[in-house]
């Protein structure tokens, strides 16, 4: 086991072997991505039942609950590639959180947005200082960060490593944030109505949600796939191995 | 089914502005996602295509 | 005398020659505090509601100020890769550099505030909690902010930059802080906020400076 996944890391550090290797692997995300949210999102919209307190409003749930988390780990995925990327040296690594950084970005923006739509209904106004809105909009602004650093350096290299340091601080203040907005939303306001009560939800409702979250989470894997092969495509296009690809085009 | 009737279904109780429009962002931010490294590559091998034909035909004119 | 501490000391005189680079951050200081009853309300009771919160906000962005030269003149005139060449471990040489940020932003913040505090009319009691907030809250700011500054020594305009990479890694220490004073005012309890604050320090004090001798690196091999 321990052999394998060495193996495993070893050929991860080619980016030749990567941009083969995913491209066989895209579709077997990307078609069960679309089924999963499909399957989620039509289920949550039209046969779960309704919130006996929030009514149908409740149902924006499906959508704020799995790109919230999927914001979260994104940035701590990014930061362990940036570790990665720092300590070994491996390229890929450095590419693969250059990729998450605007896909994760997005996610934490349509959680906000999605979570300050939700707060009209609830409690009336577009935008409550709630704990968890307040946090995601600070983990918003940390994307904004390490997505403004990556460009910022005269080198390539030295930009990578300069967000790879940033979320890796960023990574370990996250707890600290997160625990502090929530004790700082206890003491100004108690909020009476949550925008979510995990606990409390009923069966029919909490399998959607799940089915929402894995959905995501694939729609992710795809999508740093794509995004990474592009990296590869562009630091490798002096190779010989990219001129062949390219050279079928070139001839026609 | 949860909802008796379609026009049921897009009004939501009366909450079918706010969670339509969530769903709504939601897919305009997914197909941006998707859009956007497809739209990159075909950028990316344009550019490498370019190239290369320039360096063949300079070689062969040499 | 080992090159961190002549380093500390090299800075500290340069900075008694030029009264502006201690100066120019309390002046800072004292004009954002007087921005804020000219624009939103001058009525005693209201200022004393908002007080810690805005003292606090004001010392925060006085010390964002002063760190964008933190690192930039040693990258420019090659000290950095004298300090590199010399064998001296990069950690010590960061907490150095910080401890001399310090002296020269947090330091002078955390004396005259309970003075300009005074303006804002905040809450008798709540002046000691000002004071010890800011005493271990400043050098949190510091230290995280010589993260950012060493990250952007070498970016063109990273001023701003510096800004939007570290504003957002000092929310708890705000919160904490401004809620220490905020408690103290209304005759409550604040050991705790304090207690957070002082761990805060101890952590940053700790991992920070591998972060600040990491990012200094970067700007070498340029």
């Amino acid at each position: 086991m321990w052999e394998a996944l060495k193996r495993l890391y070893h050929r991860m550090g080619s980016p030749k072997w990567f941009y083969e290797i995913s491209a066989v692997w895209l579709p077997w995300f990307a078609i069960p991505a679309a089924l999963f949210l499909i399957v989620g999102a039509v289920w949550g919209l039209a046969f779960a039942p309704a919130d006996y307190q929030q009514g149908n409003s409740f149902r924006i749930i499906y959508i704020h609950v799995p790109t919230a988390i999927l914001a979260q780990s994104a940035y701590a995925m990014m930061a362990i590639s940036g570790a990665i990327f720092l300590i070994w040296r491996m390229k890929m690594a450095a590419w693969v959180a250059a990729s998450i950084a605007p896909i994760g970005a997005s996610f934490c923006f349509v959680a906000l947005i999605t979570g300050a739509i939700w707060g009209k209904p609830t409690w009336g106004t577009w935008w409550v200082w709630d704990a968890r809105l307040t946090s995601m909009l600070l983990l918003l602004f940390l994307y904004f960060g390490v997505m403004a650093l990556q460009k910022a350096m005269d080198t390539e290299e030295n930009s990578a490593k300069a967000g790879a340091i940033l979320s890796l601080v960023g990574l370990v203040n996250i707890p600290i944030i997160k625990y502090s907005v929530e004790w700082w939303n206890t003491l100004h306001q108690p909020a009476t109505l949550k925008l979510t009560e995990e606990s409390t939800m009923a069966m029919e409702m909490l399998i959607p949600l799940l089915i929402m979250i894995v959905g995501f989470y694939l729609l992710f894997a795809t999508l740093i796939f794509m995004r990474t092969r592009n990296h590869v495509l562009w630091h490798e296009r002096k190779k010989n191995w990219v001129k062949k690809l390219i050279q079928p085009e070139a001839e026609k | 089914m949860f909802f008796e009737s379609f026009a049921e279904f897009l009004a939501m109780g009366k909450h079918g502005f706010y969670v339509w429009l969530c769903y709504g962002i939601t897919a305009l931010v997914i197909i941006a996602n998707i859009l956007a490294p497809i739209r990159q590559r075909k950028k990316l091998i344009e550019q490498q295509t370019r190239l290369l034909r320039r360096e063949k035909k300079n070689a062969s004119e040499a | 005398m080992s090159l961190v501490t002549a380093t500390i000391k090299r800075d500290l005189v340069i900075a008694a020659r030029n009264p502006g680079e201690w100066l120019n951050p309390l002046m800072f200081f004292l004009m954002v505090l007087a921005l804020f009853p000219l624009a939103v309300d001058p009525d005693p009771k209201f200022l004393s509601k908002i007080a810690a919160g805005v003292v606090w906000v004001a010392a925060l962005l006085a010390t964002l100020l002063s760190l964008d030269a933190l690192f930039k003149a040693d990258v420019e005139d090659g000290t950095l890769e004298q300090w590199l060449a010399s064998g001296e471990s990069l950690f010590a040489m960061a907490l150095g550099k910080v401890f001399v940020h310090w002296c020269i932003s947090g330091l002078p913040l955390t004396l005259v505030a309970p003075l300009l505090a005074l303006m804002m009319n905040l809450p008798e009691n709540a002046y000691s909690a000002l004071f010890f907030s800011l005493l271990l809250g400043t050098p949190i700011l510091s230290l995280l902010g010589a993260v950012g500054a060493a990250l952007t020594a070498g970016v063109r305009s990273g001023g701003l930059l510096l800004s939007l990479v570290i504003l957002p890694l000092y929310i708890p220490i705000l919160i904490f802080g401004a809620s220490a004073v905020y408690h103290a005012g209304i005759g409550m309890e604040y050991a705790g906020q304090l207690g957070f604050l002082g761990s805060f320090l101890c952590i940053s004090l700790t991992l920070t400076p591998f972060a600040v001798a990491g990012a200094l690196k970067l700007n070498l091999s340029r």
